[in-house]
């Protein structure tokens, strides 16, 4: 036994890397919405960077050590308070047992991610311990946590003293905006569109609606006009891919995104953006579109996460 | 007919034969996914095989675009010369009608045909499980008898039981999981398609024949 869960205003879930291996039996990936915070928040605890931890949205959380352990959170849109200190984020800390831990939500930024030194233990469902709350499945239950739930966890790779007082620095975290510009490379079926509709999508701003959610941030800007039919054969499709629906609305798949879909995609948003994308505001955030190619964006998620690994082995 | 390899953002690729539901072209897919499955090239994660198209889905922190592309060039290559692989066949005992085919009288006047000759009409033939997908464990099946082939119910039901066979356009499917549906519902099988629990999870895979037996 390692964190009590006092109080949840969010949409709290465990989440590790992600069910891989079922997609061809239409089992969605799930896992985390920003995957290099949630890589961070392991790293920073001592952990394999997939291990099970907490991911907290839309609101707060308060959790309980019932015993001495060390926590990392990053993330943003959170202030974190340990006992009766306000803390930053992208750190590890030592938190004894009785202490309190409180996230509150802040105005910007969406996700944070809570790893406990020795990783958050549940049974793994079809390989992996992220909650699906469709399924439901994974997690605890197939559902999202809430107070009385008790976390355990695993036990720590090495002794706490040394996980603790670990940071990230600025220029290692990604370059979170309220309105960002994010790298997409065109297609599969770029070719369904006009070409002054690609124009418009590489040039015009996209609010990210309300209606968003785990599954799939949906777009509000100018419409994009289908050069043919707007619909296609359903096929594979993956986070970050670009839907856009016969009304021309873009919607881009998320973590908890089917994996097939039958609408023409105008491309996918790259790996190394995605926690940029994540951590937009619904109703609020203005999102760019930049054209990249996959070389290009293949070297940028490399150097991401050469940053990041070099950093925490120091 | 030549494939097209397309990226799908940086981590991801589509092998893509045309846009049409073709069932040569399908059996084709499976077998490129069986190939690429049995070489276990590292960085290639998984497949998800569809009507028309193979998603490839790759780790580009272990491999690059450009050497997933020349992997899928040389098994596309191979695949001309492969041996056919030989699918699984499952059968799928069915009631129908009842109190879970409740749409089996509307598809039979729908279609100008008795109860019994939808049931010969259905049982018949040998389905190709096409993809899977929609919730997981759900198999796409076809194709489906001309005479049965109708379009999706104007209003889908907010929930179909688990077990529930069902057609729609010139497919057919059971419901692995209590759901939301929108095809037309013929009859009921006690089969269990999806168990997270369970040693096999899933009843059916991509590429399975399957055989409807009433019961």
């Amino acid at each position: 036994m390692s964190l009590a869960i006092i109080e949840v205003n969010g949409l709290a879930t465990l989440q590790d890397a992600g069910r891989i291996g079922w997609r061809k039996f239409g089992v969605p990936v799930s896992g985390p919405m920003d995957w290099f915070a949630f890589r961070a928040a392991n790293r920073l605890a001592g952990n394999d960077p997939g291990a099970a931890a907490v991911e907290i949205g839309l609101g707060g959380i308060t959790l309980r050590a019932l015993r001495d352990c060390v926590i990392a959170v990053a993330g943003s849109g959170y202030s974190l308070s340990i006992y009766i200190w306000d803390f930053p984020l992208w750190s590890s800390y030592y938190v004894r047992g009785g202490w309190t831990i409180r996230l509150d939500k802040l105005d910007a930024g969406m996700w944070a991610y809570l790893a406990v030194a020795g990783g958050v233990q549940t049974p793994p469902t079809l390989g992996s311990a992220s909650t699906y709350l469709r399924g439901p499945f994974g997690g605890l239950d197939g559902r999202r946590l809430q107070a009385g739930d008790v976390l355990k966890a695993g036990a720590p790779p090495r002794p706490l003293t040394d996980l603790a007082a670990r940071s990230l620095p600025t220029p290692a975290q990604p370059a979170y905006a309220d309105n960002p510009t994010l790298d997409v490379i065109l297609g599969p079926q770029d070719e369904y569109f006009t070409e002054e509709s690609i124009a418009a999508f590489l040039s015009h701003e996209y609010t990210l609606s309300p209606a968003s959610d785990r599954m799939g941030y949906r777009l509000e800007g100018p419409a994009l006009t289908h050069r043919r039919k707007a619909e296609l054969l359903s096929e594979g499709m993956a986070m970050g891919a670009i839907q856009v629906p016969a009304g021309g609305q873009p919607i881009i798949m998320m973590a908890d995104c089917p994996t097939t879909g039958g609408y023409p995609k105008i491309g996918a948003v790259i790996s190394a953006d995605l926690p940029l994308l994540a951590q937009c505001v619904p109703g609020k955030s203005k999102i760019r579109f930049q054209r990249t190619t996959a070389g290009k964006a293949q070297k940028k998620y490399r150097e991401m996460m050469k940053k990041l690994e070099r950093i925490v082995e120091e | 007919m030549k494939p097209r390899i397309l990226p799908l953002g940086d981590s991801a690729m589509l092998v893509q034969w045309g846009n049409e539901m073709d069932f040569k072209v399908n059996q084709r897919i499976h077998a490129l996914a069986h190939l690429i499955e049995a070489s276990s090239i590292p960085g290639v994660i998984e497949t998800v095989p569809a009507y028309a198209t193979l998603l490839v889905h790759y780790d580009p922190l272990i491999v690059s675009f450009a050497q997933v592309k020349d992997f899928l060039r040389e098994k596309l290559a191979q695949g001309e010369t492969a041996a056919a692989r030989k699918p699984r066949q499952i059968d799928v005992p069915v009631r129908y009608g009842g109190e879970f085919g409740v749409d089996l009288e509307s598809v039979a006047r729908h279609c100008r045909l008795r109860v019994e000759e939808v049931i010969r009409l259905h049982t018949q033939r040998t389905y190709t499980v096409f993809m899977m997908g929609f919730t997981p464990g759900f198999p796409y099946m076809g194709e489906l008898d001309k005479a049965l082939v109708m379009p999706r119910l104007a209003t889908p039901r907010t929930r179909v039981r688990a077990g529930t066979v069902a057609i729609a356009g010139a497919q057919t499917g059971i419901y692995p999981l209590d759901s939301p549906g929108g095809w037309h519902l013929i009859g009921w099988t006690p089969l269990t398609l999806f168990n997270p629990r369970a040693d096999a999870p899933f009843l059916f895979a991509p590429g399975d024949e399957v055989k409807f037996v009433p019961v």
